[in-house]
């Protein structure tokens, strides 16, 4: 058993076997990080280096702790403070960084592609992290996870995605591998922030109303809105947004079912989460967080095999 | 194929190799056992069923331990991990280690690794079904042995442990 592809550049191209695989050791080493040491030696002589040229607090720090915990070498590089504020190109930094033997780079760019042009040029393993608005794998491993603890399977979980579905890497790679594992799709939010041919092109319904959306579903995985990412206002404001699409405890308490809340954060609190949401008992939020390194570790320990 | 210990045999050195356990630790009260997944939990099983014949149930603590990400060669290729489950203190405690062949080593080297992530025992043993003698890569010998075997690098020993027991042996592969 191993996967089927050398970089982890998105869900997209992954199988639903190797799904099961990073699921599964997942799992194995959220065992370890129950432990009293929560280490192990298994990527004792690999080196990895964190390439981040966009912001990031829980990816990044999930990231370096995976690394950590599996005892691998970690180098970090914040674009900011690097010579990419000098103009170095992309593909001189990181031939640069690896002709000081680093095997594994980590990388998180604002460009959708980047990670996928990087595999191209060059022979070090790349886990995606992050690229503008395509993909973010991990994230959506680590959502999956998270689900799967919570009800044991996938397989027909209906799973609401709320918020700027346009903008979001996270909704596209969760919603591949939704798909992928037998799950039901519904993204909802305003129609601006929701590409117009979505049904045809990934299966997943829409329903412009969020209510409705919390009414079907047993998940509901609720997106920040991008502002970064947004070139052309797309709602009016952000105080009607909250309005017609946020969740609040008063409508979370009108609909039958007690539906689970999830959130790949940063939350825009009173934005389209309420606080006493986010923090309630229905939210699993930081479960999801404390997931995520293990999820990490998985797909770290499993691509080093390849 | 030859047929290193038959059923009846498998039985026998199973019984003594508990009994000798017993006469070293008789109280058992700072005796933990430890078998290594993920075949030699079937031997572990085994030892301790046939000490909860001697003692109370109660006195034995029996966990599991996996040491896929501690082996030497976890990245030559891909190793799946299975539970470990230790649901006790090791900390000062004797751990019986038990496998079913030690050979060259190297299991027993990453397992004392994966332990010691667990506490600072006091003492290790090692029980063994089969011992490969002659063929160690490292300096570790186990403390109580079912049955000393020369064999060369090529052979291939398997044990069939297991719920069937007409079907239970240790048998000897040329290849």
């Amino acid at each position: 058993m191993k996967l089927s592809t050398k970089h982890l550049l998105g869900i997209k191209n992954l199988t639903k076997e190797d799904i099961q695989l990073i699921l599964s050791t997942a799992s194995d080493f959220k065992d370890v990080l129950q432990r009293p040491v929560k280490k192990v030696p298994s990527l004792r002589d690999v080196t990895i280096v964190n390439l981040f040229y966009e912001n990031s607090t829980r990816t990044r720090m999930s990231f370096e702790l995976a690394e950590k915990r599996l005892s691998a070498d970690t180098l970090n590089f914040a674009a900011s403070s690097s010579s990419a504020a000098k103009g170095e190109t992309l593909l001189d930094t990181v031939n640069n960084i690896l002709s000081m033997k680093v095997d594994m780079v980590v990388m998180r760019h604002s460009a959708s592609g980047a990670p996928h042009f990087l595999a191209k040029h060059i022979p070090a393993a790349i886990v995606n992290a992050g690229d503008g608005i395509n993909e973010h794998p991990t994230q959506a491993l680590l959502d999956a996870f998270s689900m799967q603890e919570k009800f044991g399977t996938l397989q027909g979980l209906k799973v609401a995605i709320i918020g700027d579905i346009m903008h979001s890497r996270v909704a596209l790679s969760n919603i591949y591998l939704l798909k992928k594992m037998g799950a039901e799709v519904v993204v909802a939010g305003p129609p601006t922030l929701i590409p117009k041919y979505i049904t045809e092109a990934l299966g997943v319904k829409v329903e412009y109303k969020v209510k409705n959306a919390l009414e079907w579903c047993d998940v509901a995985n609720v997106l920040r809105i991008q502002l970064e990412r947004q070139n052309q206002p797309l709602f009016s404001s952000l105080r009607e947004y909250s309005l017609a699409y946020g969740i609040n405890k008063q409508l979370l308490d009108s609909i039958s079912n007690k539906i689970t809340i999830m959130h790949p954060g940063p939350i825009n609190r009173g934005v389209e989460l309420d606080s006493d949401v986010a923090d309630g008992n229905q939210s699993i939020i930081l479960q999801q967080v404390e997931n995520g390194v293990a999820v990490r570790m998985a797909v770290l320990y499993l691509l080093s095999n390849n | 194929m030859k047929t290193i210990l038959s059923h009846h045999q498998v039985t026998l050195t199973i019984k003594r190799l508990a009994h000798q356990v017993l006469e070293n630790h008789m109280q058992l009260e700072n005796t933990v056992f430890i078998g290594l997944q993920p075949r030699g939990v079937f031997m572990s099983d085994k030892i301790v069923h046939e000490l909860q014949q001697l003692v109370h149930p109660s006195f034995i603590q029996y966990g599991k331990l996996d040491i896929t990400f501690y082996r030497d060669d976890v990245r030559k290729q891909l190793h799946r991990a299975n539970k470990t489950d230790i649901k006790f203190s090791i900390e000062n405690k004797t751990v019986v280690l038990i496998d079913d062949v030690l050979w060259t080593g190297r299991t027993i080297r990453a397992a004392l690794d994966a332990l010691l992530d667990f506490g600072r025992p006091q003492k290790v043993e090692l029980c063994v079904l089969i011992d490969r003698r002659f063929s160690r890569e490292y300096p570790i010998q186990a403390d109580y042995i079912g049955r000393s075997i020369d064999t060369f690098a090529n052979q291939k020993v398997m044990v069939f442990l297991g719920q069937n027991s007409e079907t239970e042996s240790v048998q000897l592969l040329e290849s």
